[in-house]
């Protein structure tokens, strides 16, 4: 095989990564619909998606999508985002280093006896907060990585999950800087 | 300069202020404002087409022709709608252009009005970027930022949709001063130790080969001449796709011809034995690469573009540049002349042999042996009869389009106007109508063919109403020649809905419109009917009834590479029905 053949990319393709990206934008009309529909547009991935104003003197939106991808199609999703025109950065956190990602659940969980016990006790294990109560239920507020929601939700079902609601992943990187 | 004036009048008066001359549009009840005040001025002049898409395509024309920005004005709703395809086209050939739409009024977006389209949802993907302005206020500043949009970085269309109210109301009006943007920066510079890597590399080179795109004529004609002055200091090779067609002169001996699915043998060739490509302004299309797994497997590959996302999207390159084709070719030609570099001779001479071997497959070669005009035949005549004209060309998309690329030589840049990337047939009669807006007395031609023409037909009472000499030369086979090639090639010969056997009578269609038409049958009468054609100083429909079944050759069947071309003498009824294997029947 020659330095620079294309058979390089062929034999990279079925290696997946994960990627959060922190996309800053101009928080005009319409941004979160562009930006999502370059994903939809393009066939990539989207696993997680955050967006809320972080500056509002400066109208912009911080938007963090987790994404899959080979790592050309990781190159490819930023130099496709880094060229639109409401963009301003794309932070690839997982290639800058260590970020801290969390996330914000709400579960609401229906029982009565044992099994309500049972999962005031899990919630405390967790560090999951009452932030809603009746005789019969509870709605617990929980933060965290996302593998810990994911275990969380999985300890309630047979305790009387009703539903649940998830923010998705907001990350930010560590360390004094901006990024 | 700042003044109070109405929405409607800031449009008017931002397209003055924006140089712009000429406008392509069709009115409606949400634009009657702008309609309006385009009445009262004389600056700007109108060229009112027959179908909204028709303005798209002319503003397209005017721009790829000019190296300005095209301008479309259409309605809310339909007339939005419509302008999906040129706007797709153009975003996808990097054209320049500003689309301003009508919309409803404020207050009823969102209410099922009458004519109402959400317009920026719809033309989010198909622009650069687009707007909704829904104050007054924001409405010029808005407008020259679109121009500055679709004109700068990889040129592009935009999007300025403008509701009824908005047209209506009173606001402060602001001039085109000069505008940073706060997010959009393209690169235009180069990076300069990359661009002495790349200089490194090439000078190095054994089996070097230029494989340049319409990024060079995107970039102005400054990069043409930049790119030949390169070549020639080189004594490189060079080649180039459809869109890049006229960067460099066709009649010059380092032109291997178009490469690419119907490109020649010699330059398909070199492109899979080189071992340095030097790629300028071109983005890896399919239509150019083949097969990717067996695209150039040997070589180092340097690529110019001003897309970061062009680059290693669809082939991993060694070498990208970000920036500018003209600029970087600019820096790699004073670094080449200061560090006193020289190609390898030696290598480059045993280098043009082989070249010259693949040459003399002559590729292109057809039979024009009776009277039955084939049509390659027909494009080399009208070549051969254009020279020294003023001469630009536009096609619609199918065979002829690809006979025209091939038998056609382009000597400068901006002469030739073609739907590349995204294949729209109907393109060239308005791109025709929007080039000899801007060029009154040029020779303007499109090769049409019988399917193609009549997507857009109704676009030749524009030329007339406008006085627009245009020429529409249609190859006639009665066929949709491409798909019936590509039945051929894959479906067992079944032509499915690709034979026309209701074709109106062009000459009388020509008449009915207020055109010339003509009509030739005979090989000896082709020439004769060219020089007709150019003598008459009015839009002429010539219906040159060609070899029905003529086949686009020579040709890299889809799911091949580079070195597996199916050349003319080899294209028998079996090489074509086995060409493509089953994996290539899945691509397009």
């Amino acid at each position: 095989m020659q330095p620079g053949s294309v058979y390089a990319i062929k034999e990279g393709k079925d290696r997946t990564e994960v990627h959060t990206l922190s996309v800053l934008v101009d928080n005009e009309p319409g941004v979160l619909a562009r930006v999502i529909g370059l994903f939809s547009g393009r066939g990539y991935n989207i696993e997680s998606l955050t967006v809320s104003e972080t500056e509002h003197e400066r109208h912009r939106s911080r938007i963090t999508v987790v994404t899959t991808g080979s790592p050309q199609v990781i190159e490819q999703i930023k130099a496709q985002l880094e060229r639109m025109v409401p963009v301003h950065r794309v932070i690839d956190l997982t290639v800058t280093g260590k970020a801290i990602e969390r996330e914000l659940l709400l579960i609401k969980v229906r029982g009565s006896g044992d099994h309500r016990s049972e999962a005031l006790r899990l919630a405390d294990a967790f560090r999951a907060r009452v932030i809603d109560a009746t005789t019969e239920s509870f709605v617990f507020e929980l933060t965290g990585k996302t593998d810990k929601l994911d275990q969380f939700i999985v300890l309630m079902q047979p305790l009387g999950l009703v539903e649940v609601s998830r923010t998705g992943i907001a990350a930010i990187a560590r360390g004094p800087d901006a990024t | 300069m700042t003044r109070q004036m109405t929405g409607a009048e800031m449009v008017v008066q931002a397209l003055i202020d924006q140089g712009v001359e000429y406008l392509f549009g069709y009115p409606g009840g949400a634009v009657l404002p702008i309609y309006d005040e385009i009445f009262q001025q004389d600056k700007v002049q109108h060229i009112l087409v027959r179908q909204e898409g028709g303005a798209g395509h002319a503003a397209e024309g005017y721009a790829r022709s000019t190296g300005n920005v095209g301008v479309a004005l259409v309605t809310s709703g339909p007339g939005a709608t419509n302008m999906v395809t040129p706007l797709t086209d153009a975003l996808m050939d990097s054209i320049p252009m500003v689309c301003i739409t009508g919309q409803v009024a404020t207050h009823l977006i969102g209410s099922d009005a009458f004519q109402e389209a959400d317009t920026v949802g719809i033309t989010r993907p198909c622009t650069k970027h687009n707007w909704l302005v829904k104050d007054v206020n924001d409405l010029a500043r808005v407008l020259h930022e679109a121009f500055y949009v679709a004109r700068s970085g990889r040129p592009g269309p935009v999007v300025v949709d403008i509701p009824k109210d908005v047209q209506f109301a009173t606001g402060t009006y602001q001039g085109p001063a000069h505008v940073e943007h706060k997010t959009y920066r393209p690169q235009i510079n180069g990076d300069e130790r990359s661009i002495r890597a790349a200089v490194e590399l090439i000078a190095k080179a054994k089996k070097p080969i230029f494989y340049t795109g319409g990024g060079v004529i995107n970039s102005g004609p400054e990069a043409s001449r930049l790119l030949r002055e390169l070549v020639h200091a080189t004594g490189f090779p060079i080649t180039s796709t459809l869109m890049g067609l006229g960067a460099y002169p066709a009649s010059d001996k380092q032109w291997l011809g178009m490469l690419g699915m119907h490109g020649t043998f010699e330059a398909n060739n070199a492109m899979h034995d080189c071992d340095v490509m030097i790629a300028v302004g071109a983005r890896f299309d399919d239509r150019i690469t083949g097969r990717l797994d067996a695209f150039s497997p040997g070589s180092k590959k340097i690529q110019i573009d001003i897309d970061p996302s062009s680059i290693n999207k669809n082939v991993r390159v060694d070498l990208g540049i970000v920036g500018d084709v003209g600029h970087v070719l600019a820096d790699m030609l004073r670094i080449w002349k200061e560090g006193r570099h020289a190609a390898d001779a030696p290598a480059l001479k045993r280098w043009w042999s082989e070249i010259d071997r693949w040459r003399a497959r002559k590729s292109l070669s057809y039979r024009q042996t009776s009277e039955t005009i084939m049509p390659q035949y027909a494009i080399e005549s009208l070549y051969k009869k254009t020279r020294g004209h003023d001469t630009y060309i536009t096609t619609e998309v199918g065979q002829h389009q690809m006979w025209a690329a091939q038998y056609f030589g382009f000597e400068e840049p901006n002469r030739w106007m073609t739907s590349g990337g995204l294949g729209t047939m109907g393109y060239g009669l308005p791109a025709a109508i929007g080039v000899q807006t801007a060029h009154r007395d040029a020779l303007v031609i499109d090769i049409a063919g019988d399917a193609s023409i009549l997507m857009n037909i109704q676009e030749l009472s524009t030329a007339i109403q406008h006085e627009l000499p245009v020429k529409v030369f249609i190859l006639n086979n009665q066929y949709m020649g491409m798909v019936r090639q590509w039945q051929q090639l894959l479906h067992g010969n079944r032509l499915s809905h690709s034979y026309t056997d209701a074709l109106p009578d062009f000459v009388k269609l020509a008449e009915a419109y207020g055109a010339v038409g003509l009509r030739v049958e005979k090989a000896s009468d082709l020439e004769g009917g060219i020089d007709e054609m150019i003598a008459v100083k009015r839009p002429v429909l010539f219906d040159v009834r060609v070899a029905n079944l003529a086949n686009c050759f020579p040709m890299i069947p889809s799911g091949k590479a580079h070195n597996e071309m199916l050349l003319p003498e080899d294209a028998t009824d079996e090489a074509i029905a086995t060409a493509i294997d089953e994996e290539g029947k899945a691509l397009v």
